[in-house]
């Protein structure tokens, strides 16, 4: 455990920055989308991608735990970019309510990016011993 | 499959993560640089439309500048992205097309789909490890019979020959070395159809290390050993293996019974299958001289039987520095094939000829050869390769011997009807004649000149239930009960006990009718299949039994004993 493992950096700088952007992105008044910018949602979603694809092919239990909860997050993202997406160019326009239904589909994302962050602690522990 | 599932993921990991970054970055740079609409309104791009954009521009189908024709900072921007995109496209695909060409990959797939296969193998069936020569022939008259196996092999060459066998199913075969038991276990050792293992790879070493992973991992199964040393074949048998077989040996043994006793050679052709009722057998030379071509383990194996017989045998061998010498009898040094050689071992004064060294053009060339020097001789020819049947059949030899072949009907027979070797073992004690009877004896039973059928049963619960309640009852059981047909009690069934195996060991060729049964005999059987399958109504249904014991059949219902007014 002396040198430091540099695929372990990147794969939980992804895990975390996915959990932190989702955050950014949640918090705010939920149905007010001047407090939710989709830049934001957009990086959430690529950065979220990236974690899933470094995921891919860990043949351990919790490897494919991690993996479970990305699917799950990334199943809610695309769900809010679709309504978000629908709703910008269809005739509706940016009603209150889909910004809140927006923003409870991230807030859903962000709980299976808090498991993912929280199973990659107990990972790094029960490494250490 | 999962491991082949984690394989492409963990090798797309890459390409997929570049296609995620090249895509995002076109992405954002759209969406960031303003443009104008067809008004010349300033008008920036959605994530919608950029990701549009961007979809079809990296796969390279463009569709053009859509929704508004961009402003040459946005096509700047295009332009950069069209080399980082495209050439992150077509690298993923190029990874991913070079995956599935993968050799590994591809095994894989193969494998899998083996292993599905034998597990879904819903009838008992053999595991036969090496498929050269005696694998080939032994599946093919397995398959012939109706049975299924299983193959496994190291060379691929070998499995493409199975594949473009013409036989009645798809033998699921593996490539892989059989003497890792893993393979084993992924051809079926462990599953609850498979009936016996037959190890028959050239590798003494590979063999007893089958044999003992097949007796370590499924006690109860039969393993059958192919073994061409003393030493090997003791060392099978110390752990248990069912049956060792000497190709060379059982070869000799073969020869003998057709020097012996012709007709239980004919008989014996005739009962495994292989040739037809109307069949003379061959008439053997009388005493005489023998030449033997070969004296490598075959023409050892085949020396020593000539001498058993009393026959003055000369050897003609090419290297006897590398075979030895034999022990008493003389020896020409020489190939055989040319006629100066022939005439020194005195070709024109022998009786019989065995061409038998490793090489099927050499055997024939001796044949041709002595038959030029001394046309009465009988030839006994040995065929190596299986695809060398033709010339062979050409040549008109008195006997043809085809070690493979016989090595696989021995092993076919040993795995189907064990007691059928033992009973041609017995039968070679007794006078030729004995065999001569037996066989128009049997040949009067069948009708319609059909191939006799040949079967054993085990006097127990399972078989003959209504045999062994009877017995327990206290109503003895002759032999002669089960053999009569049980709609006629008249008449006999077209069948005949060749061997009966009595409970305690005892063994007794062609039992009489009036022997008692007791459970744990155990029964050989030649006849009709309606023969067999009408024994089936005696030796499970208490009333049929009874009617061929008593003549009678109770009345057992209600209704019945009312109208007959018993009570």
């Amino acid at each position: 455990m002396n040198s430091m493992n540099p695929e372990k950096v990147i794969f939980g700088f992804f895990i975390v920055l996915s959990l932190t952007l989702n955050f950014g992105f949640f918090v705010g008044e939920l149905d007010n989308h001047t407090h939710h910018h989709v830049y934001e949602l957009f990086a959430v979603i690529v950065v979220n991608l990236i974690a899933t694809i470094l995921k891919f092919g860990d043949r351990t239990q919790m490897g494919a735990l991690m993996l479970a909860t990305s699917l799950v997050a990334m199943l809610q993202l695309v769900a809010a970019a679709l309504v978000w997406g629908v709703a910008a160019h269809g005739d509706q326009q940016l009603t209150p309510t889909v910004v809140a239904s927006v923003v409870s589909l991230s807030g859903g994302a962000m709980l299976a990016n808090v498991i993912s962050v929280v199973l990659l602690m107990i990972e790094t522990v029960m490494l250490r011993r | 499959m999962e491991s082949i599932f984690f394989l492409i993921m963990r090798r797309m990991r890459a390409p997929l993560l570049a296609l995620i970054l090249a895509h995002s970055v076109a992405v954002l740079g759209l969406v960031l640089i303003p443009g104008v609409d067809d008004q010349g309104n300033p008008w920036r791009m959605g994530f919608f439309h950029a990701f549009y954009f961007v979809s079809y521009m990296a796969t390279t189908i463009g569709f053009g500048e859509i929704p508004y024709a961009f402003t040459d900072a946005q096509r700047t921007w295009v332009m950069v992205t069209i080399y980082l995109t495209v050439i992150v496209w077509l690298y993923s695909i190029g990874t991913l097309i070079a995956l599935l060409q993968d050799r590994a990959l591809r095994r894989a797939f193969v494998e899998n789909q083996f292993v599905r296969q034998v597990e879904r193998m819903g009838e008992p069936f053999y595991l036969i490890c090496g498929y050269g020569e005696t694998g080939r022939a032994l599946v093919a008259t397995l398959v012939e019979g109706g049975g299924h196996a299983v193959v496994v092999d190291a060379s691929p060459d070998r499995l493409d020959e199975l594949k473009m066998e013409v036989i009645r199913e798809q033998v699921p075969a593996l490539l892989g070395e059989s003497r890792n038991p893993e393979n084993l276990q992924k051809a079926g050792l462990l599953n609850p159809m498979c009936r016996g293992v037959v190890a028959l790879t050239p590798d003494n070493d590979a063999n007893l290390k089958i044999a003992i992973s097949a007796k370590l991992l499924r006690g109860d199964i039969k393993v059958i050993c192919r073994a061409d040393s003393k030493e090997v074949e003791a060392n099978m048998a110390s752990f248990g293996t069912d049956h060792i077989i000497d190709p060379f040996d059982t070869f000799a043994l073969h020869l003998a019974t057709a020097f012996q006793s012709p007709c239980l050679f004919l008989l014996r052709s005739w009962l495994t299958g292989k040739i037809g009722v109307d069949e003379e057998p061959v008439c053997m030379p009388g005493k005489g001289k023998w030449i033997l071509c070969g004296y490598g383990r075959f023409g050892k194996a085949v020396y020593h039987r000539l001498k058993d017989e009393e026959l003055e045998t000369v050897v003609i061998e090419a290297t006897p520095e590398k075979t030895g010498r034999p022990p008493d009898g003389i020896l020409v040094t020489g190939w055989g094939t040319d006629e100066a050689t022939l005439r020194a071992a005195g070709a024109e004064e022998a009786v019989g000829l065995v061409a038998g060294t490793d090489n099927d053009v050499n055997n024939l060339s001796i044949a041709m050869t002595a038959r030029e020097i001394n046309p009465d001789l009988f030839v006994v020819l040995r065929q190596n390769r299986q695809d060398n049947r033709v010339i062979v059949d050409a040549f008109g030899a008195d006997i043809v011997m085809h070690a493979s072949t016989i090595v696989a009907d021995k092993i076919r027979i040993l795995l189907a009807t064990p007691m059928l070797v033992e009973f041609f073992g017995l039968g070679l004690f007794q006078e030729d004649q004995w065999s001569c009877t037996l066989f128009s004896r049997i040949a009067g039973l069948l009708e319609n000149r059909e191939p006799p059928e040949v079967w054993e049963l085990v006097v127990n619960d399972e078989r003959a239930s209504a045999v062994t309640e009877s017995i327990r009852r206290g109503h003895a059981v002759k032999l002669g009960h089960i053999l009569t047909n049980p709609r006629e009690r008249e008449e006999s069934l077209a069948a005949i006990v060749l061997l009966m195996i009595r409970h305690n060991g005892d063994r007794m060729l062609l039992p009489e009718r009036e022997i008692f049964l007791e459970p744990g005999d155990q029964l050989l059987f030649c006849g009709s299949r309606l023969a067999r399958s009408r024994m089936r109504w005696t030796l499970r249904n208490e009333h049929s039994l009874r009617y061929v014991r008593q003549g009678y059949s109770p009345r057992r219902g209600r209704v019945w004993k009312f109208l007959r007014g018993e009570r």
